[in-house]
């Protein structure tokens, strides 16, 4: 029987508790910082014919970053097996995919067809 | 491999060969579900997308009735609640079986605050007639014709989105509660908690959902 003791340490691997406290109050200040931001206008630059709403570009890099937080440290995925990574990674390309059904709503007037 | 009937370590299954394997099945388990969570919220959030970028004023306006100080202290009792999780799932990492009980009857009551606090808002939008429906209202929003029913839409999927967030919640409460239970009655110990862990995924997800929702429905500029 073969064992297989890298995997077993990995699954094993103990989080200092100041790991979670520093996540937490990181967690905490984008939180504040993200109803801050939500009180000033921060334009919508023209990019491509689409107006770009900056505020929600900053609002989604804020959530994204305290998602990823919770993800790697509470969620252990920065300690999990390769295999864990895989799926977690493949299931964000999956989401990126059904979410860019947005694209054919954003370049419809694009070529000028009618009826479009 | 007679020495299976001799020794066989506290939760192990029969069909796996060490508690570190069932361990590290009973996660990847749980990623798969959780792969399969995000493309269920994705849709909502997809729908979400594509209204707002056509309904964009009316979104705003219809927004700023959502009390956001109550949406902000959700997302903070939400965190909260989320590094109680960690530090249940910690103690488990350690065998400490008290710790273990105390974290996560913490992370229920955190919980319980989180869902509270909601149902207040929910009973807001009723009384403002704010609800989707043959009641709903656009006199509080001052819309009416087209735009009220495009504020209809926003409300829709607010409820559509918080409430499917909040059900998580309700089903997770007393999935902790089993799991304390369990740890109450010494079910795990340093090689054995993975149900622990696995609570905690769950957890952390649902806290997940509520980081993007709480910008993106309550922080409309």
């Amino acid at each position: 029987m073969t064992s297989e003791p890298q995997a077993r340490h990995e699954e094993h691997h103990i989080v200092p508790l100041s790991v979670y406290f520093l996540v937490f109050g990181a967690l905490m200040v984008l939180t504040y910082v993200t109803v801050q931001v939500a009180h000033v206008d921060l334009g919508h630059p023209e990019v491509l014919t689409v107006r770009i709403p900056m505020n929600v570009i900053v609002a989604l890099v804020i959530a994204i970053t305290k998602a990823t937080l919770v993800v790697l440290f509470f969620m252990h995925v920065k300690y999990s097996s390769r295999l864990v990574q895989i799926i977690v990674v493949s299931s964000l390309l999956w989401l990126v995919i059904l979410l860019s059904v947005v694209g054919d709503y954003v370049s419809r007037g694009w070529l000028g067809n009618p009826g479009t | 491999m007679s020495s299976h009937a001799v020794a066989h370590p506290q939760g192990l299954a029969h069909h796996f060969r060490d508690l570190g394997q069932q361990q590290s099945a009973a996660g990847l388990g749980m990623w798969v579900f959780i792969a399969q969570e995000i493309m269920f919220f994705g849709g909502l959030f997809l729908a979400y997308t594509i209204y707002r970028s056509q309904y964009n004023d009316v979104f705003a306006t219809a927004s700023h009735h959502l009390n956001v100080p109550l949406g902000a202290i959700n997302t903070a009792v939400l965190i909260c609640s989320s590094l109680t999780m960690a530090m249940a799932v910690h103690a488990a990492a350690l065998g400490k079986r008290q710790q273990i009980v105390l974290f996560l009857l913490l992370t229920i009551v955190l919980g319980g605050v989180f869902l509270g606090i909601k149902a207040v808002e929910y009973k807001e939008k009723f009384d403002h007639h704010l609800v989707p429906g043959p009641h709903f209202s656009g006199h509080e929003l001052k819309l009416d014709g087209d735009r009220e029913r495009h504020a209809q839409i926003y409300y829709s999927l607010y409820f559509a989105m918080t409430g499917l967030h909040a059900l998580h919640m309700v089903i997770g409460i007393p999935i902790i509660l089993w799991i304390a239970w369990r740890a109450y009655r010494g079910e795990f110990n340093t090689s054995y908690n993975a149900p622990v862990e696995i609570v905690g995924l769950y957890w952390h997800f649902v806290d997940i959902i509520w980081i993007f929702l709480f910008p993106l429905l309550y922080l409309i500029a």
